[in-house]
């Protein structure tokens, strides 16, 4: 049995120790909203925080985040949306919607540590692919959560 | 399974019912049944399309029922604002839900749109089998998502179905006042009472308007009246895919349910010849190895627990025939079947070949594009329960008829014993038009029934055993008088037959002798240019490869292939590129308007920045036209950045500008990645590219600036979900020509032909 502590919640798990935290978040604790896309660290759409930073989760041995705080999209907005979900709202960037929980999740832990990132710096942190091609409106909404972070 | 037992009424409107409290109204093209029984001409020229469903419940909630599938592309919210509309909604208490299977779905617009002729043709032959390709939609009623037709197919159906539930509750309002339904209007989800305050919420009608008998012919709105088509209204489905409660095929979850993994044989054409699974018993969580479609599936109680016991599996294959097969030896076909193959002419006016004999000037290219893999972001997955001689599927799919058919089948049951439920796709771009997802996942149901399992693709099988976007090759001759105008076109197109090789997936022995496919030439055939000795043909060159319909089909190579060469044209011809195209649209202003729109907003004429090379393109598909300026640097070492593109578009009428805005967008991130890193390789008849590292993908640092401009022209509805694809290739192509002087005739743009020194 491991012990995780996901969304603020301990959970426990019984698992090989080497199962990527993707599979036991989506299969074995039902939170789907963190998605499956190349299982080699390639896409982003896997994307937790793991004590605040965005991490791929396809590629983590469940048994290296013991003791650790893990959040899921599920557990972003639960106490009401994030400033991003809210900018991913107001400027309708979703298309499929598929890669969103990933790129919501490496957007809202840049805004967490920069807080007034430049183009440099969007480029650098959403290395996220997103078929659907929604990287200008990615841009646009984040943009206006630095805005307004910054006053 | 939905379907009503009422024949009489199912000529009209195929379901009214309370359901829940509420008003269920269905819709159905008219003259259908009729059509069953009387042949031929009682069809009249209203033979496509019939959707839609209005449901309202007492809190005034609307419910749309969707036959449309949602990829991204914005379906579950133009379809309900076309309801919305005409009944007068209040957007914010609209809600999409998708219909279930039923033939008075079916998409009537997308096989009659698969014919090779063009739609304006009225010939005899055209007309003849246009006809066979309805009623066989019909007859199969065909619920399909492709082609950009969702809107096109809805349009008509929706709206009628969202005016009629709006005559009803008027009726009902009205009775209720003692006064004419003339003495009352809609507005926002209120019937209200001319003169005076009172006013009734839909939900308070809704029960009692479900009793009457629908109007059959609504009075709907015109143009001017409407007051939520053409504007930004917010997709419904935006708040779940920002929360992660968005369902996908691959987040479906059923009680016991178990999990499969699959291994496909890496050559094409190959076969599972044996493989041992006594090494997998004692593995945790190991259910079962099972032959599938194409390979082995291994099920497990997790999907890690199955990809784990896979990798251990050791599998003997048959590689078949083609187990040396390589890209080289495709392409050296092609250029073989290029001088001697059977070519069948798509297009033809006037003599070509006899004014390229006679020209003083003629200008000889040579084109070619690689195979394409779709890659959609969510891998193919399906989920399938077994037993009782039914069979339950949920399915990331583009066509729930085809799912409920194809599953039918694997299971050897009767197509009225299987459920398909659609979810939300991630991605579809044609790949999910395809079935071989779904034949394996019920296969592998079939053999624990009872239990559901959910067959989940590695990123690594997805890329490998796609259905690909043909490798073509294309040769353009072309004359030019003394005053640089064309005198002759001569365009020869090589490569496989998409539609030929899905058809042969879905109906192996189907053996038809199929009518020449219309998406070798389209985009091709069909330009707007003003030229008066022109000849397109394509010579079917078929591979092992499996081809499939990828985002925008024959247009995605077609247009890379014609908007090149006419820039290599108006080159010969000393000429700017954009008057060059100008001079040839006397015909088609509204091509010419939205090409126009594109270089004024694009700056076009003026100088640009140091550096930036500015290249322009023009392409009309799925009736929709679409001109993009492309603004490039191109770096010593021969690397290309896209830093700008201006795209203007005429889909006729604009539902929903800003889907509109995104669907460019998504089309040129999608033709961009193609141009610049697309490339499906083979060698040893393997596919060479596994994953996102050696497939790549366009990112968020490598996209430019793009803006997008609609030009409302009131025109025939035409899509919009492919057609910012086609364009951007070659505008990106021309734009390298501008900033270095080198033509680039082969996707993707290779540094190394663009390095200098
Ligand atoms: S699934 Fe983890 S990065 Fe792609
Ligand atoms: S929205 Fe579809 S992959 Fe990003």
């Amino acid at each position: 049995m491991l012990e995780l502590r996901i969304n603020g919640e301990a959970r426990q798990v019984d698992v090989e120790p080497d199962t990527p935290l993707l599979w036991v978040l989506r299969d074995t604790l039902g939170l789907t909203g963190t998605k499956f896309g190349c299982g080699v660290a390639a896409c982003g759409a896997c994307t937790v925080h793991l004590d605040g930073e965005a991490v791929r989760s396809c590629v983590i041995p469940v048994s290296a985040v013991a003791g650790k705080e893990i959040t899921t999209i599920e557990g972003l907005g639960a106490k009401g949306l994030h400033p991003v979900q809210q900018a991913w709202i107001a400027h309708q960037v979703p298309q499929c919607g598929y890669c969103q929980p990933g790129m919501i999740m490496a957007s809202a832990a840049l805004l967490a540590k920069n807080p007034r990132p430049s183009e440099a710096d969007l480029d650098a942190a959403l290395s996220n692919i997103c078929r659907c091609g929604t990287y200008g409106r990615v841009k646009k909404a984040m943009r206006a959560v630095a805005g307004r972070k910054g006053g | 399974m939905s379907g009503p037992k009422n024949k009489s009424r199912r000529r009209f409107f195929i379901a009214v019912a309370l359901v829940g409290g509420g008003l269920l109204v269905g819709y159905a093209l008219r003259g259908r049944d009729r059509l069953a029984r009387v042949p031929a001409f009682a069809r009249g020229g209203k033979a496509f399309a019939l959707n839609g469903w209005v449901k309202i419940g007492p809190d005034g909630t609307v419910t749309v029922a969707v036959p449309h599938q949602e990829m991204g592309q914005g379906i579950t919210t133009a379809l309900p604002m076309l309801v919305a509309e005409e009944l007068d909604a209040d957007w914010s208490t609209v809600r999409a839900e998708q219909a279930p299977v039923d033939k008075i779905y079916g998409n009537m617009v997308v096989l009659g749109d698969s014919l090779p002729f063009d739609p304006d043709d009225r010939g005899a032959f055209a007309s003849a089998l246009r006809w066979v390709a309805h009623k066989a939609s019909e007859t199969l009623g065909l619920m399909v998502t492709g082609g950009s037709t969702s809107v096109r197919d809805g349009w008509e159906p929706m709206r009628v179905a969202g005016a009629s539930a709006r005559e009803m509750l008027v009726a009902v309002a009205a009775k209720r006042w003692n006064t004419a339904p003339a003495e009352c209007f809609t507005d926002a989800g209120y019937v209200l009472r001319r003169g005076s305050g009172e006013k009734l919420g839909y939900g308070e009608l809704a029960a009692e308007a479900a009793q009457l008998e629908p109007p059959r012919k609504p009075k709907l709105k015109a143009r001017a009246d409407y007051k939520l088509i053409g504007t930004p209204a917010p997709r419904l489905d935006t708040p779940a895919k920002v929360d992660g409660s968005a369902q996908f095929g691959i987040d479906v979850r059923l009680p016991h349910m178990l999990y499969a993994a699959i291994r496909q044989c890496p050559v094409f054409g190959g076969a599972l010849k044996a493989y041992d699974a006594a090494k997998l018993r004692g593995l945790p969580g190991f259910k079962a190895a099972v032959p599938v479609l194409g390979g082995v599936a291994v099920v497990a109680d997790s999907w890690w627990r199955a990809k784990r016991a896979l990798d251990q599996l050791e599998i003997t294959w048959d590689e078949g025939p083609h187990a040396a097969l390589d890209s080289g030896a495709i392409f050296a076909q092609y250029g073989r079947d290029l001088e001697h193959g059977k070519a069948t002419t798509y297009a033809e006016r006037g003599d070509a070949v006899g004014a390229l004999a006679k020209a003083a000037k003629v200008v000889e290219a040579e084109y070619r594009v690689p195979f394409l893999a779709h890659a959609t972001m969510e891998p193919m997955n399906c989920t399938a329960r077994f037993g009782n001689g039914r069979c339950e599927v949920w399915a990331p799919n583009q066509s729930p008829t085809l799912v409920q058919w194809v599953a039918s089948r694997a299971a050897s049951v009767d197509f009225g014993s299987v459920t398909v439920h659609t979810t939300f796709l991630g991605g579809g771009f044609g790949r999910r038009a395809e079935m071989d997802y779904v034949v394996q996942a019920v296969t592998v149901a079939k053999a624990v029934p009872g239990t559901p399992v959910k067959l989940v693709w590695s990123r690594e099988e997805d890329i490998r055993h796609d259905t690909y976007r043909p490798a073509a090759i294309s040769k353009f001759r072309a004359a030019l008088d003394g005053a640089g105008a064309p005198l002759a076109w001569w365009n020869r197109i090589v490569g496989p037959s998409v539609t030929r090789s899905f058809m042969d997936r879905l109906l192996p022995w189907g053996g038809m002798d199929y009518p020449p496919d219309k998406t070798n030439a389209e985009g091709a055939d069909d330009l707007p240019y003003e030229l008066a000795n022109l000849r397109v043909e394509h010579v079917l060159s078929k591979t092992p490869v499996p081809v499939g319909f990828w985002r925008s089909v024959g247009h995605s190579y077609n247009a890379f292939f014609t908007e090149c060469f006419l820039d290599e044209l108006a080159a010969a011809a000393g000429k700017d590129p954009y008057q060059f195209r100008r001079g040839l649209l006397a015909t088609h202003p509204r091509h010419l308007r939205v090409l126009a729109t594109a270089a004024e907003k694009a700056g076009w004429g003026t100088t640009p920045a140091p550096g930036i090379g500015r290249g322009i393109a023009l392409h009309a598909s799925f009736r929709a036209i679409v001109a993009q300026v492309a603004e490039v640097s191109v770096t010593d070492k021969g690397e290309v950045r896209v830093q700008r593109v201006v795209c203007a578009v005429d889909c006729g009428t604009a539902i929903n500008p800003d889907t509109i805005a995104a669907q460019m967008e998504s089309g040129i991130v999608f033709g961009l990645t193609a141009a610049l890193y697309g490339e499906i390789t083979l060698d040893k008849g393997r596919i060479e590219q596994a994953n996102f590292p050696d497939y790549r993908m366009l990112r968020l640092a490598d996209m430019p600036e793009a803006e997008t401009h609609i030009v409302e022209s009131g025109a025939a509805l035409g899509g919009i979900g492919e057609v910012g694809t086609p364009p951007i290739a070659p505008a990106v192509a021309n734009a390298v020509f501008a900033a270095t002087g080198k033509r680039v005739r082969s996707l993707p743009i290779r540094a190394s032909e663009l390095a200098r020194g």
